[in-house]
């Protein structure tokens, strides 16, 4: 088991250096730098004057130097300094996560019970009119990405029940939500748009690995004997099912977490919720490297970490891998 | 003022304005059912509800795309100069010509529905299309990595797994700003070529497709030279003459050229989808090698790249077409996701990603919601009809 961790660990330290290497790479590339300098001086310099702000920035010095001295930095945890905020780079991320673990928290309290309920309600009886119903439910909940599912539940929820709560004199006031998330204050009528509209997406996936776990389960040898035993259906289901049913549901949940990014950073720039996702849209609009970097820095880190509790705890659940 | 059409006139003439389409699908099903057998798995849809669904949804998009021209009653650009045609509300009538915007009208006085039809056009172009060359440089990669393991597959394997792990919209913000892909003009002596990051990623990737069918010929017709001549010679005339024209533009006689935008875009969504592909092509041809015809064949003394191509490939063809089609699906989405945050297409082009970017500023109000609505709708559905579709196939095969 050590080894196993400890293999995966250094997959996982070559798997940064070399992303953080392309990221490093990318961002530094002549026309980036050249328009970095642009808006740091003004727009009109010419290509000399160009140059000799990057020389005296240091924009000019040896590559890889700089890189190494960028890891070194970071893992110190100095990100160096952000152009666009004006703030240590690590001063805003550090609070944009705040805000964006907030999200993702109660993204998760919502996707992971509904779509684990969905998958055994659903896999618990293979071909019931419940299962059909269920499994292409999950398939259109897996078909609409946040900017669909955002979209549509901001005009319903939002602008039509808007209108109806106005004109409609039974319709209740609080049955009215908004369109916009305001980070730092948030309540029932401002967050729950953004939370569905993640949690939809992903909910759809893991019912429908739930389910088909599920199923393989419920049609397996052991099941079977403990039904013929005279056990109740209930019983079967929570106390010998579930437990082998859960244990790749549990992997892809966790590998999730890379999937969500992309819908944090779509979530936060539809409802304008000012956190980590807002920042990558920022930094990469006016080039802020090392804001840029520092973004990449840890996004790669919960991609990695992630991955790494996920074969961790695969390994813990499932015995048979942890005797290999 | 503008006049109005009711919601029910509206409903109504939403279902008649795609006659085309729906007299398309109806033959379309009426031609296939009595030869329904020899279709294979596609024949068994007819069983299925589900898959049925997906296969009329998908059609339904398919001849959409075919018929535009016919089905949209504007040009995708095309502006009304009318008063109150600006973000006017859906059913609104045009009061100079009488032509109705169905869907309403966006913020620049252009008919929704003429946009979302011809939108359909372009997503249904370059979706399916770099899915497929995704596919070729997945499993021209997956199938050795998968065959001869080893280092060539510790290398690719983790290349695939950097991708992966890569967060894919940090991905297209790092590759798809103004900055990295203006393309410089590089000097190779006798002609110049662009070239910038994306230009080098799709001249590789679209490299693949050429390298397969190659090695496709050259596997299965090395004894029977003429025919791998005739073959050879037709894949590299009319591989290269396009792969100049829509890689570098320098289509000798300028009838293939792609819009370099569009080959950004074509780079990023290749280059997101690939290790996917790579990783099921590779996890195939693993488990299909400890068949016995894979044995047989190896026994005979075919060369490796033959069984590969003319043995696994064939038989892993059940999976990888459920695969096809919900990864169709999944690129969609990314070539939405790249129009949401404005880094796909041209600004002005009719794709539904887009045009959600473009109404997203006029969703919070009810009297402006329909400018991103439509074409979300659109995406969704889709994406959903694709997904039936895979989930259709899955179901009927296996039933096997």
């Amino acid at each position: 088991m050590l080894i196993f961790i400890l293999r995966r660990i250094g997959q996982m330290i070559a798997t940064m250096i070399a992303l953080t290497f392309i990221v490093f790479y990318m961002v530094n590339l002549p026309g980036n730098l050249e328009k970095l300098a642009k808006t740091e001086g003004n727009m009109r310099m010419t290509d000399e004057e160009v140059q000799n702000w990057l020389e005296a920035e240091g924009f000019t010095r040896p590559f890889l130097s700089r890189y190494v001295e960028w890891m070194v930095g970071t893992a110190q945890g100095d990100m160096g300094y952000s152009r666009v905020f004006r703030k240590p780079v690590s001063e805003v991320v550090g609070e944009r996560l705040g805000h964006t673990g907030i999200l993702m928290f109660w993204v998760m309290i919502v996707m992971v019970p509904m779509s684990l309920i969905i998958g055994i309600l659903a896999g618990m009886r293979e071909g019931t009119a419940l299962d059909r119903g269920l499994s292409v439910g999950s398939i259109a909940s897996t078909s609409a990405p946040e900017y669909v599912t955002g979209i549509i539940f901001t005009v319903i929820f939002a602008s039509w029940f808007g209108v109806l709560a106005k004109e409609v004199s039974w319709w209740p006031d609080w049955l009215v939500f908004k369109g916009i998330a305001k980070a730092g204050s948030v309540n029932f009528w401002n967050f729950t748009l953004p939370v569905m509209t993640m949690a939809i997406y992903g909910m759809g996936y893991i019912a429908r690995l739930t389910r088909a776990s599920m199923v393989e389960v419920m049609t397996s040898q052991y099941i079977r004997t403990a039904r013929l035993k005279g056990l109740n259906f209930r019983t079967v289901v929570l106390k010998h099912a579930l437990r082998n049913a859960l244990i790749t549901p549990f992997t892809v949940i966790m590998l999730q977490f890379p999937w969500l990014l992309t819908g944090v950073v779509v979530v936060e720039a539809m409802f304008n919720y000012k956190g980590f996702g807002f920042i990558l849209v920022q930094a990469s609009g006016n080039n802020d490297i090392d804001l840029l970097l520092a973004i990449s820095w840890v996004a790669v880190i919960v991609v990695l970490l992630t991955q790494l509790i996920s074969d961790i705890g695969y390994a813990y659940l499932n015995p048979r891998i942890r005797v290999k | 003022m503008p006049e109005y059409i009711g919601t029910g006139e509206i409903i109504l003439q939403s279902i008649t304005r795609f006659w085309p389409t729906w007299l398309a699908i109806g033959v379309t099903l009426a031609v296939a059912y009595p030869i329904r057998e020899r279709l294979g798995v596609f024949g068994r849809l007819y069983g299925s509800w589900i898959g049925l669904a997906g296969v009329v949804i998908v059609l339904f998009w398919v001849f959409t795309a075919i018929f535009a021209d016919l089905i949209a009653v504007m040009g995708p650009l095309e502006q009304s100069f009318s008063p109150g045609m600006k973000k006017g509300a859906p059913g609104i009538i045009d009061g100079q010509n009488g032509i109705i915007f169905l869907w309403g009208g966006d913020n620049l006085a252009r008919d929704i529905f003429s946009r979302v039809v011809h939108g359909c056009r372009v997503v249904l172009i370059v979706a399916p299309a770099a899915t497929l060359i995704a596919y070729m440089v997945g499993s021209t990669l997956g199938l050795p990595a998968g065959y001869f393991r080893g280092w060539s597959d510790a290398i690719s394997s983790f290349l695939a797994n950097l991708i992966l792990a890569f967060p894919v919209i940090l991905l297209f913000y790092l590759l798809v700003t103004p900055e990295v892909r203006t393309p410089i003009d590089v000097n190779l002596g006798f002609f110049t070529i662009p070239w910038s990051i994306p230009i080098g990623m799709a001249a590789l990737f679209f490299m693949f497709p050429i390298v397969f069918l190659c090695t496709m010929w050259f596997t299965k017709y090395e004894s029977n030279k003429r025919k791998l001549i005739t073959y050879l010679a037709v894949t590299l005339v009319l591989g290269l003459w396009i792969y100049s024209g829509l890689v570098f533009s320098s289509d000798p006689f300028g009838v293939i050229k792609m819009d370099p935008n569009t080959l950004n875009v074509f780079a990023a969504v290749i280059l997101g989808s690939s290790p996917g592909v790579y990783r099921i092509v590779r996890g195939l041809t693993m488990d299909i090698m400890t068949r016995d015809y894979v044995a047989a064949a190896q026994t005979r003394g075919e060369r490796p790249w033959y069984i590969m191509l003319w043995e696994i490939l064939p038989n892993a063809r059940g999976p990888l077409i459920v695969d096809f089609c919900l990864r169709i699906g999944y690129t969609t989405i990314l070539l939405g996701t790249l129009g949401f945050f404005g880094l796909g297409l041209q600004p002005e082009s009719p794709d539904w990603g887009s045009m959600i970017n473009h109404g997203r500023p006029f969703v919070r109000l009810a009297t402006t919601a329909h400018l991103a609505l439509f074409p979300a709708l659109a995406l969704m559905s889709l994406v959903l009809g694709l997904n039936l579709l895979a989930d259709g196939l899955r179901e009927e095969s296996l039933k096997d």
